[in-house]
């Protein structure tokens, strides 16, 4: 099928982008790389009557990196899997980036945009908030800086308003203790996750300190499981801890069911997946917890 | 209508498009390009893709305004000379294809694969052009395709553009 | 000696088209100023039309026209029954737009036609369709229930026919048996899904009284004898090519869908051509589906493990109309019994209406389902004997000795009564057995088993009828001018490299050089005779036509070679296209020197006339000097027309393992081997036969782990796009080991058997049964296909028969 009529506009600025979107009022998309939003407008579900591609604007497809790392929005998943930079601060992003759809759609699918269409089981959004990512928003009022835990408020739905527009995520500097690990279940290869779980724990004197584990595919955004990090703070990481923490993020959770999957489904497998990212942060710590 | 340049196959094109218009329609429809096939238009089974930049891109996800300024690279262009280049030449050699609608996005696939790491392993292959359905081969004839083509590749004896007289 | 074509591995010289984007396909096809068509289609399953608004979406502009059923005139009427059979007694079809009742998701309700699909997609949203909801009838079971809800408002029961048949005496071995057992089997509806929608561009010339159609079908000629009958013009009127095409498996081998109807007939009244490609979405409900049906079969053993009976009543999912009859259900019937004795059968279905897409064949075409219940079966068995799942299939095969197999009584869908020509299962088993390697295979699954990621190991056996009726045939003629040796055939290609294995057999049976043959497929105008790619017939009726008639062009240039040599055509040989005097390789003459030798006007355009004469005259004459070239009752030139009509089925067969993991804890699962002996008779070329087999495997792979087209109770499918119902990439398809053995068939000349399906067919029962193996500890019986990692995780976790399938 083909989209709809729409008006279409490419600024050199993100200014101009944003009040862009503010003349049209609500009914106005960003196109940044058009991977969620474009297979939408071709099957006629999404139809935005005015379009402004960020192609154009100029300063939002670089990274900066200053003990965390600045990535800007246009920056696209294929180059946030191949940055050697992005590699050595947030390795658990790079792995996420190989379960994001496939290479051609990584090519032009970028970490703005993924962040932005927030759907709830996405990669990238959910190591935003695994990390405790800040997303920098630019409105015609000028740009403000939310929580990533704050950012994703329900299923495809963000803080952004209608006429701001994401322009660099930043990733914080994780200490010299952690480890991490990203595990995802997929129908496919590349497919959308069923249930994907990102943790990052640091081991200190044989103990889990300050562990962060996030959940996408089994809630209506990817989900922090504070029980789950507080029940592993000072723990060893043993059998008991183990299936204690299974369980905990089984209950903690209350998905919904779809044609793909049950509500039990994800919730059992996002048990299993925890422990088995949790099994590889430890590890990857290099201590014995 | 807005106002699109750039090139295809190294040759420049301006056209004046819709901005709803579809690259790969732009190509197949606008330019006569034929050899870009649309099997899905939801960006699932790759027989679109096409190298941007040098990059594989899904043509059925790309409006042709976004193409303004770029380098498109189709099956056209692989082989210039109006032969086979030593991809296509394996393809043809380990029956890497059938009914050759999805060959078209697995060449450019592989293309862009083989430019970046010419001694692939076979899961690195598989990876890589997880992005495309074949509904005919079961794959393995495509894997060898490529393999053969990285081995010729590394033996130095041809270039990935050289064509034969097919 | 020269080495032989046929046989031999020989890469396909059509490829090179392809691999530099000179394909043709049918939205390639480069026809001026057509007009684009899309439909209108009912959103609901089963609701009477109460109104359809269609100015608005005339208004729009760049629209041409827009039709509804009341537009349509005498073309308003049912599309053909393709298959009568006396026990199909409710037999409905669709008409070409629906007018009142729409008794499907995805039934057209109106055509558009505009300057290009952008806009006629515009103009598709102000279409205003009002729809009463009838009641939806959706699973297959609960229609065929007392006072069940009605698929079709004017018609009770839902059932369109009911087939019985019977081989030996049934009800005595089951008095008779040690041990009885009951299951169900399942396989749900799935399709084929080619990578090429369907399409198609109609051109009237300017008089109106002659269509060409470029169509993605497979079969050509049928569609021509149907559209002449609707449109009421000769079939010499109509010419139907199918250009290159990207895939059919089957889905394109049903005609005469009700676009192949429209898109010419608004071409006719538009004096435009017109086009209509279909839309991936659109596929899902626009082309057919199969599979579908739930078998409930008893079966009666001794306690030795030997099946001596096999009851088997079946519901075949036709969806809403049946214009393919009772075949799909006829088809699944003749497979009973597999490769195994099985003295006495008793096999019945009936086809079931239900407010869903038709369904008619989808590669292997009703006998995945037989090789399901049979090989389920028989592991049931072995499990309920404490039989190793290897020993109970040798327990019951039929031997090599005992071909022709018959199973009186019971028919294939051509009619035939069902006769296995020829098969080595013992061999075949054992085959597989070596490779497997089963020691190996059962250590490292004890190891898998302190882990959670457990190995199980499946295999499942099949047969196929292959190569159904009715005939193909063949023209075969070298070129005078060129000395080419073209092969023209009705039958068609969607990537089974015909092409190459037709030159192959031409080459061979002629002594023609391979590259001067070139082969041209799937035209009316080319050659008026044909049937169609479907069946695994290609190889069997094909083939065989074109030997036929190279045998022929062989025998008359034989003939007219002896006379230029002066010889007689007993000391000749034909070699390379040259045909030269045995023992004296220096006096000969080539093909293409006969051929020309053997036209008459030759003198008209030949510029090399004095080595033209030097050949000599090609048949007798008076003298040398003067009197006519060709005998009073010769025909010039060398070429013939063959035709082949096999006299039954060709059984080809296999047997298939496969190594798969899987996760208990997810539900994940993946093939870490699969391997294949495959015995489709005779191999033309190994090289295609290999892509044929891994090709179906493939399918296979899909239609036990990903693909199934779900429906819900409202008869909607929940995933009509490719981002929903899933077709394994690279990463989901094992590298596969093939092993060949090949069974001459003794019922064509060339003694091969069908390729083309007999991958796809016997992967769900491999899988499931190696999913039992990986589970065997808690003992699961896998009944139903396919499984998607939640189920497989249910499965893991139950740790009790799955009787998902079970009554």
């Amino acid at each position: 099928m083909k989209p709809a009529p729409f008006e279409y506009h490419a600024p050199e600025t993100s200014v101009e982008a944003a009040s862009l979107l503010r003349e049209a009022g609500g009914d106005g998309k960003i196109l940044a790389g058009g991977q969620s939003l474009l297979p939408l407008m071709n099957l006629r579900l999404a139809r935005p009557s005015v379009l402004v591609d960020l192609r154009r604007v100029q300063g939002l497809d670089g990274t900066l990196a200053n003990g965390g790392i600045r990535i800007g929005s246009m920056v696209r998943h294929g180059q946030v899997q191949r940055s050697h930079e992005i590699q050595s601060r947030v390795p658990m992003l790079t792995e996420a980036m190989r379960h994001v759809g496939h290479p051609a759609i990584r090519n032009r699918g970028t970490l703005g945009g993924s962040i932005a269409h927030a759907d709830p089981a996405a990669e990238a959004p959910l190591v935003a908030v695994a990390l405790g990512a800040e997303l920098v928003a630019l409105g015609p009022d000028g740009t403000r800086t939310i929580q990533a835990d704050d950012f994703f408020q329900g299923p495809f739905m963000t803080a952004l308003a209608d006429d701001e527009l994401l322009t660099e995520i930043l990733f914080p500097e994780a200490p010299a203790s952690a480890g991490w690990g990203f595990r995802e279940v997929a129908r496919a290869h590349g497919d959308f996750a069923l249930v994907a779980v990102a943790a990052v724990v640091s081991v200190e004197d044989g103990r889990l300190r300050d562990a962060r584990i996030a959940v996408a595919g089994a809630a209506d955004r990817p989900m922090r499981i504070a029980a789950a990090e507080q029940a592993l703070e000072g723990a060893a990481w043993d059998a008991g801890t183990r299936s204690d923490v299974e369980q905990i993020v089984r209950d903690a959770l209350s998905p919904a069911g779809d044609s793909h999957a049950s509500a039990e489904y994800r919730k059992s497998v996002a048990g299993v997946l925890a422990a088995r990212a949790l099994d590889d942060a430890t590890k990857a710590t290099g201590s014995t917890a | 209508m807005r106002t699109v340049s750039l090139t295809v196959n190294g040759n420049p094109v301006e056209e004046e498009v819709e901005p709803r218009l579809l690259l790969s329609d732009f190509l197949r429809h606008e330019l006569g390009l034929t050899g870009t096939h649309v099997g899905c238009e939801q960006g699932v089974c790759g027989a679109c893709t096409v190298l941007v930049d040098g990059e594989t891109v899904r043509s059925c996800l790309t409006l042709a305004c976004q193409a303004d300024g770029t380098a498109i690279q189709t099956v056209e262009g692989l082989a210039p000379n109006g032969g086979l280049n030593v991809l296509q030449r394996a393809f043809q050699e380990n029956h890497g294809l059938q009914c050759g609608f999805c060959t078209p996005g697995f060449l450019m696939a592989a293309t862009a694969l083989l430019e970046r790491n010419d001694d692939p392993s076979e899961e690195e292959i598989r990876d890589e052009l997880s992005g495309n359905i074949c509904r005919c081969t079961g794959y393995t004839g495509i894997v060898r395709s490529v393999q053969a083509a990285a081995l010729q590749l590394r033996e130095g004896t041809v270039t990935a553009s050289e064509g034969t007289a097919g | 000696m020269k080495e032989r074509v046929f046989g031999k591995r020989v890469p396909r010289s059509s490829d090179a088209r392809l691999l530099r984007g000179r394909g043709m396909y049918v939205d390639d096809v480069p026809v001026r100023d057509a007009l684009e068509v899309v439909f209108v289609r009912s959103p609901h399953a089963h609701a009477r039309i109460t109104e359809i608004d269609l100015e608005e979406a005339r208004a729009t502009p760049g629209v041409h026209a827009v039709y509804g059923a009341g537009d349509l005139g005498a073309f308003d009427r049912a599309l053909p029954l393709l298959f009568p059979h006396p026990d199909l007694v409710e037999p409905r079809t669709q008409c070409p737009i629906a007018s009142d009742e729409v008794h499907y998701a995805g039934q057209i309700v109106a055509m558009i036609v505009a300057e290009d699909r952008y806009v006629a997609e515009d103009a598709r949203e102000r279409v205003r369709l009002e729809l009463e909801p009838l009641p939806v009838v959706v699973d297959v079971n609960a229609a065929v229930e007392e006072g069940a809800d009605q698929v079709h408002s004017d018609m009770e029961g839902n059932v369109s026919g009911h087939i019985v048949q019977q081989v030996g005496d049934p009800d005595a071995a089951f008095r008779d048996a040690h041990l009885v057992l009951r299951h169900r089997y399942i396989l749900e509806r799935s399709a084929a899904m080619p990578m090429e929608t369907r399409g198609m561009v109609a051109e009237w010339d300017p008089r109106g009284e002659e269509l060409m159609l470029w169509n993605a079908t497979q079969v050509v000629h049928p569609l021509r004898s149907g559209l002449a009958q609707f449109f009421d013009i000769p079939e010499s009127r109509i010419r139907i090519t199918a250009p290159d095409t990207g895939g059919g498996f089957g889905v394109k081998g049903f005609f005469m869908y009700p676009e192949e109807v429209l898109v010419p007939w608004a071409a006719r009244e538009l004096r435009r051509p017109v086009k209509w490609i279909e839309d991936r979405v659109e596929h899902f409900t626009a082309s057919h589906h199969e599979r579908a049906q739930i078998h409930d079969v008893e079966i009666a053993v001794t306690e030795d493990g030997v099946v001596t009976a096999l009851r088997d009543e079946f519901l075949v999912d036709t969806g809403a109309f049946v214009p393919y009859g009772l075949e799909l259900g006829r088809i699944t019937a003749g497979q009973v019994g597999a490769a195994y004795r099985i003295p006495n059968i008793h096999v019945g279905f009936r086809g079931v209406y239900t407010n869903t897409v038709v369904c008619t064949p989808y590669r292997g075409a009703g006998r995945p389902h037989m090789c399901f219940v049979t090989e389920r079966a028989l592991d049931d068995v072995a499990r309920a004997l404490g039989l190793d799942q290897f020993e109970v299939r040798r327990r019951n095969f039929v031997g090599d000795d005992e071909f022709p197999y018959r199973r009186d009584g019971l028919v294939t869908a051509d009619g035939f009564t069902v006769i296995m020509d020829s098969g080595a299962y013992f061999t075949q088993l054992s085959m597989l057995e070596e490779a497997l390697d089963m020691p190996a295979l059962r250590e490292a699954q004890a190891a898998s088993r302190e882990t959670t990621k457990l190995l199980g190991v499946g295999l499942a056996c099949y047969v196929e009828s292959t190569g159904g009726g009715p005939y193909e045939g063949a023209h075969v003629i070298v070129e005078p001018d060129t000395g080419t040796v073209r092969v023209t055939t009705g039958f068609t290609d969607q990537g089974q490299s015909h092409s190459t294995t037709l030159a192959q057999v031409a080459a061979e049976r002629l002594g023609a050089d391979l590259d001067s043959v070139q082969v041209e497929l799937g035209d009316t105008a080319k050659f008026r005779w044909g049937i169609g790619t479907y069946a695994s017939r290609g190889a069997v009726h094909g083939a065989s036509a074109v030997d036929r008639a190279a045998g022929t062009v062989r025998d008359k240039a034989l003939r007219l070679a002896a006379n230029m040599l002066e010889v007689s055509p007993a000391d000749l040989e034909v070699e390379d296209g040259r045909i030269s005097v045995k023992g004296s390789p220096g006096t000969s003459v080539t093909l293409g020197q006969v051929a020309k030798a053997a036209k008459p006007d030759r003198y008209g355009f030949d510029n090399d006339l004095a080595a033209l004469a030097a050949l000599g005259p090609a048949v007798p004459r008076e003298s040398s000097d003067e009197g006519p070239l060709l005998n009073a009752d010769e025909e010039p030139g060398l070429e013939a027309t063959g035709f082949f009509s096999p006299q039954n089925a060709t059984w080809a067969s296999g047997v298939h393992g496969a190594v798969i993991e899987l996760d208990t804890e997810t539900g994940e699962v993946r093939f870490v081997r699969y391997v294949v002996v495959h015995d489709c008779g005779i191999v033309i070329n190994p090289l295609v036969v290999d892509g044929q087999v891994i090709g179906g495997i493939a399918q296979g792979v899909g239609g036990s782990f990903y693909e199934r087209l779900a429906y819900d109770a409202q008869g909607q499918i929940q995933n009509a796009s490719l981002m929903d119902f899933l077709i394994p990439y690279a990463t989901e398809v094992p590298e596969i080991e093939l092993h060949h053995l090949e069974t001459p068939s003794p019922l064509n000349p060339l003694g091969v058997k069908g390729a083309g399906e007999g991958g796809a067919i016997p992967v769900p029962a491999v899988a499931a049964a190696a999913i039992d193996d990986a589970l065997s500890a808690s003992g699961v019986a896998v009944r139903r296909m396919p499984l998607d990692p939640e189920e497989l995780m249910d499965l893991a976790a139950s740790g009790a028969p799955s009787d998902k399938g079970d009554r």
